[in-house]
């Protein structure tokens, strides 16, 4: 094993998307390899590499992680992109999980059914609008700082500047009504690691499309 | 606010029963609000006590804290339930996702109808022994030790358990052709902490009934059809 993560999934978002963000925003470098085939897929499990027989695996530190959550935890931990006590963690984490489920509903989003489409996006548009953005607009107001928790680049930070854009991609005036996270994705965007990350070239992935759900659909069937 | 940790839920397992069981497996004593009516959930609301408008609820060292993952992850931490290590955090946090995707098919068990409960049990089954099951089963036996993590008592056991128990209420011979996981559900059970918890009396919940189901849907208005996975 190399020095650096190694990334293994489809060439898509997915749940690996959030990891790449994580991994960027901390100026990591990593490589991936990507599941093409069910052989493939089939063979990683066969050669007990995937400890639920599921993708994200990260291979990093020795480790074959899975489990999206407990990758990023680890990452967020290694990089100081965890808060500095229990208490700062334990906001992260409220923060992280919340925009997780928003995150969840975009994920999801494109293998719903062509007729049900129009109304997931509104869905989005409506929780994004009325549940989760309104809660970090208020707690960046609140504190006036530039960074959602203890007045520091975290977790926290990167997760919501990953689904403002990808809730953007749907909704696109959907920071109409809030003012402190149009502040916060500029400073965001322009932090250097991030602003690397979003530069044409970078391991970002672009939206899902009918290839990717293709594989998807593919590689995970029964 | 108390110096007792205080959860508010509905008086049923949901998403709420994997932080009794942690909470009673570090010994702490903790206070619950029920929810059974519509009003009481949006005098919560109003009172901004639900940072993304849903339960669980802990009020606890302070915080209002929601999200299941985040609090249990605070217990464990505070409890010394996580690991000696960053490393060995990530394995419980694996093993915890592990059990966590599991008790998921569990969740919504009771909202289902009766034909798609039994469609779901067997999956439930077939998910436990073929995926789950057997992962445990081997990081026991590959490491001899009582415990899945690091020779020390963790949330990952806390979580097995839990997840053992449940599964057993679907089907009741479903450790058969697991003899390192039915020795660890004997140890884990004796635990002192553990065993007052599943004795009669205890905050533990109940299998959910329709009550329980309909006093989900009363208090969230949440008429929709669940559908199976």
């Amino acid at each position: 094993m190399s020095g650096k993560p190694r990334l293994t999934y489809l060439n898509g978002r997915g749940r690996m998307e959030p990891i790449r963000w994580l991994l960027a925003a901390a100026g990591v470098e990593f490589e991936e390899v990507y599941l093409e085939t069910k052989e493939q897929y089939d063979k990683l499990i066969k050669d007990g590499f995937l400890l639920f027989q599921q993708v994200p695996l990260v291979e990093i530190d020795g480790m074959k992680m899975v489990q999206t959550r407990a990758i990023m935890s680890y990452i967020a931990g290694k990089y100081n992109l965890y808060g500095k006590d229990l208490k700062e963690r334990a906001l992260i984490d409220m923060y992280v999980e919340g925009i997780s489920d928003l995150m969840q509903m975009i994920l999801m989003f494109p293998f719903s059914p062509p007729d049900a489409k129009e109304k997931n996006i509104e869905s989005i548009k409506e929780r994004a609008t009325n549940r989760y953005f309104p809660v970090f607009e208020k707690v960046l107001k609140q504190h006036g700082q530039d960074f959602l928790v203890g007045n520091k680049f975290s977790w926290a930070d990167v997760q919501l500047i990953e689904a403002i854009l990808a809730v953007e991609e749907k909704v696109p005036d959907v920071l109409s009504g809030f003012p402190q996270l149009q502040v916060f994705k500029s400073k965001m965007s322009n932090m250097p690691t991030i602003k690397k990350f979003l530069q044409p070239g970078s391991p970002r992935k672009p939206p899902p499309d009918a290839h990717y759900v293709e594989t998807v659909l593919k590689i995970f069937k029964k | 606010m108390s110096a007792k940790p205080k959860l508010y839920y509905f008086d049923g397992r949901g998403k709420m029963e994997s932080i009794r069981w942690l909470l009673a497996a570090a010994g702490v004593e903790f206070e619950e609000e029920f929810l059974e009516t519509r009003d009481q959930y949006e005098k919560l609301l109003q009172g901004g006590s639900l940072l993304f408008q849903q339960v669980p609820m802990v009020e606890m060292d302070g915080m209002r804290m929601v999200q299941t993952r985040a609090i249990l992850s605070y217990i464990a931490a505070k409890y010394n339930l996580y690991g000696k290590d960053l490393k060995e955090r990530a394995l419980i946090d694996m093993y915890v996702g592990g059990t966590d995707d599991l008790m998921g098919f569990i969740l919504m068990f009771p909202f289902l109808s009766a034909e798609d409960k039994e469609k779901q049990r067997a999956l439930i089954v077939e998910k436990a022994t073929s995926r789950y099951f057997p992962v445990y089963e081997k990081v026991l036996k590959d490491h001899g030790q009582d415990f899945l993590v690091g020779n020390n008592f963790s949330w990952a056991d806390v979580h097995l358990l839990e997840a053992i128990l449940m599964v057993e209420e679907k089907k009741s011979d479903v450790l058969s052709g697991f003899p390192q996981l039915q020795a660890f559900k004997a140890r884990i059970s004796s635990i002192p902490a553990i065993k007052k918890f599943l004795e009669p009396g205890s905050q533990r919940k109940p299998v959910p009934d329709d009550k329980y189901v309909e006093t989900v849907r009363r208090v969230l208005r949440m008429y929709y059809d669940i559908k199976a996975n």
